[in-house]
């Protein structure tokens, strides 16, 4: 031990009077209490739509409202044609967004690096052959390329639903359904009207961002490291996505798909105009037959029935099978996503 | 754009030049030759106008200190760092006399003769034996399944790891150890028969004597392979490397056998560096 002078530290006392520690306590209670409202307000708004809708709409749910038509002016019978559509719809519209989607990300994140627009520039006006400057000016463009896709994505998810839905009906009913009318059939009307295959069009440009989004945050986690591994080992680049990324990317790429797809299954503005119909006596068969969807019906059951009390029961029931259909969804979602979890735990 | 054969020349009679420093006491051949070569990274120039000969069959340390260019160097003999947007090289890095960064060379290749293990170890989320299989099956380099299972067998037990695996091959690669895992990478590297091994600090996350097990692996490769190594340890350096190249801030300070580097460095920078005056 060492002698030296012993310093004098002023000390506060780790005793406070009762009021001050209530005080205290009180100051650093109160942010955290609020945020707590916040969130069980969250909780309370879901359980009441949640109770309200299976509390009416629960009694509804028999085989026969699940498995016939509507009948009597939609103020009895089921809904099986819209949930026939809506699962249709949802079937054909994964089809066209989800290959697409992937495909936009994956040239996103996989082939474009992200290279710097200036300094490109800079090397293809430096570039001193011919050759050189084919090179780094064909490199400019890519970026350019890429740049204007990932901008097309970002203001493509901020778009309203229902200018997607007048967009469907111009460009896919009208001008493409019109033109394939004009040029195959004589002008007779085949395609150039609201149908299902024009919906799920339609709706695919609607959840196409989502699915590129989430593909790119998929393709994003997958490690550095292993792609270097791959590409080390004399893989191609094709390889390596094929045989290393993709399958390791592929569960957060569906996770992502489905809460997309789910979400899209959902909206009715989209397919307002473009192949919904308001009552069909026949199942749709062919792509360019028009078809009933739930969320519409909803719409229907709510606004253009004869006899608003009758319907009530029809329409609880009917919200409650989406509710569902997007919930099942939802649920495979994290399911897919446990399981992923589940084969990282593993010993390093 | 210089003449070709003008270039050519140069090539030669520095080759020449540099062969003839570094051949002593036996003449030794050089495997991959770094001619008057610099990398940058965006404006950022990060190698320095490095110019060395690794000879065939030895292992040959980088070292340095944090940032001093090695791990770049390493990762330039078989072009990693294109990976990296915005990078460019100047100068030329021969493989037995090729070119490595002529534009016509196919970097695949180049990458089948130049094998790689990364500091950590990065096995794919695969089985132990598709681990070691990848490179045979992307490269085609097995006609059937037989033929797979041998090469397979070979390269683990290249790597001294068939004896604790060999019964659970088709496990995940993820459930051995740390250092199983990196002699698994080693192994994975092999199996493609490379001519050149390059080892980013293989065992700087591993353990003393999963450490020891992989100097001891790198000491046997090396009647197969030229083998570069980047070490952050310079023990590890003096144990396993014939000879030695020390960088500094992007530069080649001092070339030389490892023992005599060690023992009687040429530059006052290399003895301040080996004795923790800095670093």
């Amino acid at each position: 031990m060492n002698a030296g002078p012993r310093l004098e530290m002023p000390t506060t006392s780790l005793i406070v009077s009762r009021p001050t520690l209530f005080w205290e306590r009180f100051r650093e209670q109160v942010p955290i209490g609020l945020l707590a409202v916040a969130s069980a307000l969250i909780v309370a708004m879901l359980g009441i739509i949640l109770g309200n809708i299976v509390w009416n709409g629960a009694g509804q749910i028999t085989v026969d409202f699940l498995t016939t038509a509507p009948r009597a002016g939609m103020t009895e019978g089921g809904i099986f044609p819209a949930i026939f559509g809506t699962v249709a719809l949802v079937i054909l519209m994964t089809i066209a967004a989800v290959p697409i989607g992937v495909a936009t990300a994956v040239y996103l994140r996989e082939f474009v690096p992200g290279s710097n627009l200036a300094y490109a520039w800079a090397r293809a006006r430096a570039a001193r052959s011919w050759r050189a400057r084919l090179r780094e000016g064909m490199h400019v463009l890519e970026i350019l390329f890429a740049q204007a896709t990932r901008a097309a994505v970002n203001n493509l998810a901020g778009v309203p639903s229902i200018v997607f839905g007048l967009f469907g009906l111009g460009f896919f009913v009208q001008f493409v359904g019109g033109s394939i009318d004009r040029l195959l059939y004589g002008g007779e009307l085949t395609y150039g009207q609201p149908a299902i295959i024009w919906a799920a069009l339609t709706l695919a440009l609607l959840t196409l961002p989502v699915v590129i989004v989430a593909t790119d945050e998929a393709l994003r986690a997958v490690p550095r490291e292993l792609r270097e591994a791959s590409l080390a080992l004399g893989a191609t680049r094709w390889q390596t996505i094929w045989r290393v990324v993709l399958p390791e990317a592929l569960p957060g790429i569906l996770t992502g798909t489905i809460l997309a797809v789910s979400r899209g299954a959902g909206e009715v503005a989209p397919v307002l105009f473009t192949g919904a119909a308001y009552f069909l006596p026949y199942l749709p068969s062919r792509l360019n037959d028009q078809f009933m969807e739930l969320g519409y019906h909803v719409f229907i059951l709510s606004t253009q029935s004869p006899d608003v009390e009758k319907t009530k029961p029809l329409l609880y029931g009917t919200v409650l099978v989406l509710l569902a259909l997007t919930f099942a969804l939802n649920v495979v979602a994290v399911l897919i996503r446990a399981r992923v979890r589940r084969r990282f735990r593993v010993r390093t | 754009m210089r003449p070709k054969v003008e270039l050519l020349r140069e090539n030669a009679s520095r080759s020449e030049v540099t062969e003839a420093r570094l051949a002593e006491p036996q003449a030794l051949s050089v495997k991959v030759q770094v001619e008057r070569f610099s990398f940058y990274y965006g404006d950022t120039r990060v190698l320095h106008d490095i110019t060395l000969g690794f000879p065939r069959n030895q292992v040959t340390a980088l070292i340095g200190p944090s940032g001093c260019g090695k791990t770049t160097l390493l990762r330039a003999i078989n072009r990693m760092n294109d990976l990296i947007p915005d990078t460019r090289a100047e100068g030329h890095i021969l493989l037995d006399g090729e070119n490595i960064y002529d534009p016509q060379v196919d970097v695949v290749r180049l990458r089948r003769r130049v094998g790689m293990v990364f500091q950590r170890s990065n096995p794919f989320p695969k089985t132990i034996f598709e681990n070691i299989a990848y490179g045979l099956r992307v490269n085609g380099l097995v006609r059937d399944r037989r033929e797979l299972e041998e090469r397979v067998e070979e390269s683990l037990r290249q790597a001294a790891l068939w004896d604790e695996v060999k019964d659970r091959l088709h496990e995940s690669a993820l459930t051995l150890s740390g250092g199983q895992q990196q002699r698994l990478c080693i192994a994975r590297a092999l199996a493609v028969r490379p001519e050149v091994l390059l080892l980013d600090e293989p065992a700087s996350a591993l353990d003393p004597i999963a450490t020891e097990k992989i100097e001891e692996l790198i000491a046997e490769l090396k009647r197969h392979y030229t083998i570069i190594i980047v070490t952050h340890n310079m023990q590890q350096a003096a144990r396993v490397s014939d000879y030695t190249a020390f960088l500094w801030m992007g530069r080649l300070v001092e070339f030389n056998q490892t023992e005599k580097l060690f023992t009687v460095p040429r530059e006052k920078l290399t003895e301040d560096y080996l004795t923790g005056r800095f670093g």
